[in-house]
């Protein structure tokens, strides 16, 4: 065989190689995108219950008007519900996770290692372990089943997640800090007037999934809210649709109610992903 | 074995030794562990010994002022002119005292023994008219115990701080100085002791939302605080081991669901965890395979499965695969089966349904976050991989994942621990079912230890068992991270694999 015949076959092989790739990728493709395509597809459903094929028989916008006119799910009102507990919690918690981070990282004083292993001993407690106590304490205070109740639970326990912004902080140069203050600056001056401008990115990734997350928990708001129906918010009141006792007439709602938080969500995820990925690996290679 | 000899070693068998060296020195490092603690505490000791000495020898340093202090706080302050924050700690102690005295103590601390004695219950007046009596609150009394707890730590931390200022201002009027007033004070938090400003709201709600709750927990699994103790109906009180005990072999019904859902949850990390990390791994691979075009659309297309919100996929698998689901609905149309199929109400069927649907919620996070990895993989150990006619399969097995091995233990034992605790999957899927008669109330073949720890509190109210599995978890986590800590530092200490 000449050189070139070889070099031939080679490339020929590399691209039934690729044809298979291909195959693979586009198979995986359809597996992953199916149920979030049928997801869409049953929301305009006019059946009420699960029906026997992928695609509705006739076509509807029905759903997604109940979102808005139904009484006993008033699916409209857990949005805006969510979205207040959201902006409130997403305010507080930034800050309180830059205030944090930013102590643990830059800030040298005497408690900063115990600090640190406490944070990492608490964080090894499962999240709602203490769940009944916290009810307790909420009750205790008068805000048994309010949405401050969820906001003050969601700010509360911010600051331990410090982690991510705290590598972030670990990243920037000390020798700013050092020259700033040489020039006067005190360590209050150097927060708001260096260090912040200098952290966009991570402030950006940190609103983000402090604003994230009450969309999508449901653990507490079951606790808190437990049948006060006004004050749930979407996660929990979807899932609520799910229950036996709803299931028949709320089947199709569930979907359009779905599709409607699923969108926001799904545009500020892809945003944030780049922040993620390095967030992430970054604390996977160094440990 | 000398470096020469590991340098010599494939990459496959680098990584074996590593993983055998690393089970062998196992033993010896959780040995250097527990040294280490016992150090720890000695100094701690030492610590306080050393703290009490000093607080003597101050006192008998220390002028009137001074001495006052160790009783009226802030009477060294004014003493030394320091007058607003003189004021500020004796307000501090009167508020404390205060509490101590005109709540806690007759509220809580004074029952903490016996958590309260008098049961709600019904009395009858002379005439026959029944009126309930209020009695303790077992619950309150824990809850007002441990807060009074935290509380004086606090206090008594303030009251150091106290003598200490006191002594300070003591010494800068010996030295013919004013000591500094309340503004310039002030300004020092936001300069030398500027963490002071920043930490002390962070911390003091994770001391009433964080460490409070956890406290209280942990004592409730000493007592019997389970749905036959509600309070404040009932009374709870202290039992010591015995929930720990009914857990591991005292109560046969409760020991053996325990050991049946430890053993599923061990399972289910073990497989959702390597599951995942190939299969993140032979995506990423693909899509970055030479020659395949579309890179960034094929990541997008993955990208957007897990930029849906968890709980709203795994909603919408539950009912995609269940009994009368459209699966199984369209399945019978088509005349493929006449019996739907169990996907998530038979035990053997839901567990790998579970593992299954775990993979499609995992695996393009995996992808995402091992891409950036995979790309470091030197080039020329594919090259000569290649050039020794090794299979896509045989570079896979033997450079591939020895080396993402290598790199991302901490990574894989972090999410092995993340498969633990991993809530949403399992109580979305499945809500822990099915169900079996041989557990205790209520759990299910596909529980884990979370979402039983979950159902304990909300559903079936067993306070106190909910509290000894939330303790056991805490220890296995705790257990991963050291194992996890150790790894990483000895793969800092040798070189760079390849």
């Amino acid at each position: 065989m000449t050189q070139a015949a070889g070099e031939k076959s080679y490339s020929k092989k590399q691209k039934t190689v690729n044809i298979i790739v291909y195959v693979v990728l586009i198979v995986m493709a359809i597996i992953w995108l199916l149920p979030i395509v049928w997801l869409v597809i049953t929301s305009f459903s006019d059946q009420l219950g699960p029906s026997a094929s992928f695609i509705p028989k006739k076509w509807t916008f029905q759903n997604y008007v109940n979102l808005v006119t139904d009484e006993s799910f008033p699916y409209w009102r857990w949005f805006l519900n969510t979205l207040f507990v959201a902006v409130i919690s997403c305010a507080i918690s930034t800050l309180f996770i830059f205030m944090t981070s930013y102590t643990l990282s830059r800030l040298r004083f005497k408690w900063r290692k115990r600090f640190l292993n406490i944070g990492l001993i608490l964080g090894m407690f499962p999240g709602f372990m203490s769940m009944a106590a916290v009810y307790a304490i909420i009750e205790w205070i008068g805000l048994s089943q309010s949405l401050f109740a969820l906001i003050l639970v969601y700010c509360a326990g911010a600051a331990m997640g410090y982690q991510i912004s705290k590598g972030f902080f670990d990243t920037i140069s000390h020798s700013l800090d050092e020259a700033a203050t040489i020039d006067g600056a005190n360590k209050n001056t150097i927060f708001w007037k260096i260090i912040l401008p200098l952290s966009k990115p991570i402030l950006v990734y940190t609103a983000l999934t402090t604003f994230i997350a009450p969309w999508v928990d449901f653990i507490f708001v079951s606790y808190i809210m437990k049948d006060n129906r006004d004050n749930y918010t979407v996660a929990y009141g979807l899932q609520q649709m799910l229950e036996r006792e709803n299931n028949a007439k709320y089947y199709t709602t569930f979907f359009a109610g779905s599709v409607v938080v699923a969108i926001p969500i799904t545009i500020l995820f892809v945003k944030m992903q780049k922040y993620y990925v390095e967030g992430v690996t970054g604390g996977a290679v160094k440990g | 074995m000398d470096f020469l000899d590991y340098m010599q070693m494939s990459a496959g068998q680098k990584f074996l030794y590593k993983f055998k060296t690393f089970f062998k020195n196992l033993p010896s490092n959780i040995g250097k562990a527990f040294t280490l603690l016992g150090q720890k505490v000695i100094k701690l000791l030492n610590t306080i010994v050393n703290g009490f000495a000093n607080y003597g020898r101050n006192f008998v340093k220390g002028d009137i002022f001074t001495k006052l202090s160790y009783v009226i706080m802030g009477a060294g302050s004014v003493g030394h002119k320091q007058i607003v924050k003189g004021i500020l700690y004796f307000v501090l102690e009167v508020l404390y005292f205060a509490f101590m005295i005109g709540f806690a103590v007759p509220n809580g601390l004074s029952q903490f023994f016996t958590l309260g004695t008098v049961e709600t219950h019904i009395e009858k007046d002379t005439w026959g008219v029944q009126t309930e009596i209020q009695g303790d609150n077992s619950m309150h009394i824990l809850l007002i115990s441990v807060m009074a707890m935290i509380v004086t730590i606090a206090f008594f931390v303030f009251y150091l701080m106290n003598i200490k200022s006191a002594i300070a201002a003591q010494e800068t009027i010996k030295a013919g100085k004013k000591p500094i007033g309340i503004k310039k004070e002030l300004l020092i938090f936001l300069d030398e002791r500027f963490h002071i400003t920043l930490l002390s709201l962070p911390i003091a709600l994770i001391l009433c939302f964080t460490i409070l709750p956890i406290v209280f927990t942990i004592f409730m699994a000493f007592t019997n605080y389970d749905q036959f103790h509600q309070a404040p109906q009932k009374l709870f009180t202290w039992v010591g081991f015995k929930n720990f005990a009914d857990v591991f072999y005292d109560n046969p019904e409760k020991s053996y669901t325990f050991g049946k859902i430890l053993g599923w949850t061990i399972i289910w990390a073990f497989f959702a965890t390597f599951t995942n990390y190939i299969g993140g791994m032979i995506l990423a691979l693909l899509i970055n395979k030479k020659g395949i075009k579309f890179k960034g659309l094929w990541r997008t297309l993955f990208v957007i499965t897990i930029a849906v919100p968890n709980f709203v996929t795994l909603l919408v698998m539950n009912q995609l695969l269940a009994d009368q689901g459209t699966l199984n609905l369209t399945l019978k149309d088509w005349g493929l089966i006449s019996d739907s199929i169990p996907f998530l109400s038979d035990a053997n069927y839901a567990r790998v349904v579970v593992i299954l649907v775990n993979m499609w919620i995992g695996v393009p996070y995996t992808m995402l976050s091992t891409s950036g990895i995979l790309m470091n993989i030197p080039e020329d150990l594919y090259e000569s991989a290649k050039i020794d006619g090794a299979n896509a399969f045989q570079t896979f097995m033997k450079i591939t994942l020895p080396y993402m091995l290598f790199v991302t233990t901490p990574y894989l034992i972090s999410s092995f621990v993340g498969n633990i605790n991993n809530f949403n999957v399992i109580f979305l899927l499945t809500g822990g079912e099915p169900k079996s008669t041989d557990y205790y109330s209520g759990a299910g073949k596909t529980d884990l230890l979370v979402t039983w720890l979950y159902k304990l509190t909300a559903t079936n109210k067993d306070y106190n068992l909910a509290a000894v599995i939330g303790i056991i978890i805490f220890v296995i986590c705790a257990i991963a991270s050291l194992i996890t800590y150790n790894m990483s530092k000895s793969a800092k200490d040798e070189e760079a694999f390849g």
